[in-house]
């Protein structure tokens, strides 16, 4: 399997993940339909970035931590466009982020060298 | 009449039993150990200065045979080029006629000393697998070594791996290019039938029996088995225990059918792969790959943790 593929895959199941926890906050529970979707695309495009990321570079602490930026910086966007939940919003994307960025760099099809 | 003491004795009797190494290249230093064929001398190789082991015939009243058989040894090595098994510098025949050859001295210890260390289960998990590497080398070229044993294995002081002693190998195909061998091999002078050759705990039941005939590469397979055992004692799982098991099948059909099948399923035992000797149920594939992905497990449980800690905190 690919290194884009893996971020693919775990970004979309963590965000889709994230997005559900949704449904413990009462306030926003008639908007979940949209907070999973947006938090599932959310977690893809972090994934594709930090999957490709990974196939260029191959650093595990590097690579933690442009995931861990990627996350974040998603993460702020979104609570930015919300208006509010920073805490709620931005520390689990930077986790998803963390955890996308190590499962990259650990697993998947390393990018073929030249003289290979 | 003056008696002479236990100690001179003894003393004169090393004196006379000791090898003379005063027509060669190589200065005595002292015994290193002794077998059922000849002695190993650590020795200077006065040209090179430098050590080197030098395995001498025991008895200078040597018949043919033991002289075939210890220059078949030398070649046999010699014929084995690997970093696993210790090269073999050079051969030849001392004043009283003994043969004798000199070959790497290796500084560390025997396997079964490393064995007492307290070494994780991994490293001795690689340490038998760079065994059954060179094993599986020699068997590639036709040698059958058929005395693998902790005392035959040396682990150098760089970590280095070495099977030692080949003075019962048995040549199963001429590989090694050599007249000798050859010779050797059409004047058929291989150990009988009947002639029980290895060590007790170590040697598969067709040796036991006696059955040079029956012996091949899976009679070695057996060895590492038992040698595999040694090395793990309590500390084999329930995995490692069962390639211990398939190596050691009564039935040669039943074992490994060489042994760098036996090094893929311990290298696979190390990657935690699932392994040929072991079919696990479903639990234990999730434990093998919980086990596999620790971190990353780890990571998702926080985050998971970290999740359920805000659900709880944020509630109004």
């Amino acid at each position: 399997m690919s290194k884009p593929l893996i971020g693919v895959i775990l970004g979309a199941v963590l965000g889709a993940i994230d997005g559900l926890t949704a449904w413990f906050t009462p306030a926003v529970r008639d908007q979940l339909a949209g907070i999973v979707f947006g938090s599932t695309i959310k977690g893809v495009i972090a994934g594709i970035a930090i999957g490709f990321f990974a196939k260029k570079f191959h650093s595990l602490p590097i690579g933690i931590l442009f995931g861990v930026i990627i996350g974040a910086f998603l993460a702020f966007l979104v609570a930015l466009l919300q208006g509010g939940y920073y805490l709620e919003i931005i520390l689990p994307g930077t986790i998803v982020g963390l955890i996308v960025g190590f499962a990259t760099q650990k697993y998947g099809t390393p990018a073929a060298t030249a003289n290979s | 009449m003056k008696w002479l003491s236990d100690d001179r004795l003894n003393h004169l009797r090393t004196i006379v039993s000791e090898p003379d190494f005063s027509a060669t290249k190589y200065k005595n230093v002292k015994e290193l150990g002794r077998g059922g064929m000849g002695a190993v001398y650590l020795a200077e190789d006065r040209e090179l200065s430098r050590l080197v082991a030098v395995k001498v015939l025991n008895t200078p009243d040597i018949t043919d045979d033991l002289r075939r058989r210890m220059i078949r040894e030398a070649q046999i090595i010699a014929g084995l080029e690997h970093p696993g098994i210790v090269p073999v510098h050079d051969v030849g025949t001392l004043p009283d006629g003994r043969i004798f050859y000199a070959m790497k001295y290796v500084r560390g210890s025997r396997l079964d000393e490393y064995a007492t260390q307290s070494v994780s289960v991994n490293d001795r998990l690689r340490k038998f697998q760079a065994v059954c590497d060179a094993v599986a080398f020699a068997h590639a070229h036709g040698v059958i070594h058929r005395d693998l044993k902790p005392q035959n294995i040396m682990i150098g002081s760089f970590g280095e791996v070495l099977v030692l002693d080949w003075g019962v190998a048995k040549v199963l195909k001429p590989q090694i290019d050599t007249d000798f061998v050859h010779g050797f091999i059409n004047e058929n002078h291989d150990t009988s039938h009947g002639t029980v050759i290895g060590t007790r705990d170590y040697m598969s039941p067709e040796q036991a029996r006696g059955e040079t005939d029956q012996i091949d590469e899976r009679a070695d397979v057996y060895s590492l088995g038992a040698v595999l055992r040694f090395l793990l004692t309590d500390k084999a799982t329930r995995t490692a225990k069962a390639i211990c098991s398939k190596a050691m099948a009564h039935a040669p059909e039943s074992r490994y059918a060489s042994a760098a099948e036996l090094s893929a399923d311990i290298g696979r035992l190390l990657d935690a792969e699932p392994v040929l000797a072991y079919r696990e149920n479903a639990f234990e594939k999730v434990g093998r790959w919980v086990g596999k992905n620790r971190f990353l497990v780890l990571l998702v449980l926080a985050y998971l943790l970290m999740r359920i800690f805000l659900i709880f905190t944020s509630r109004p």
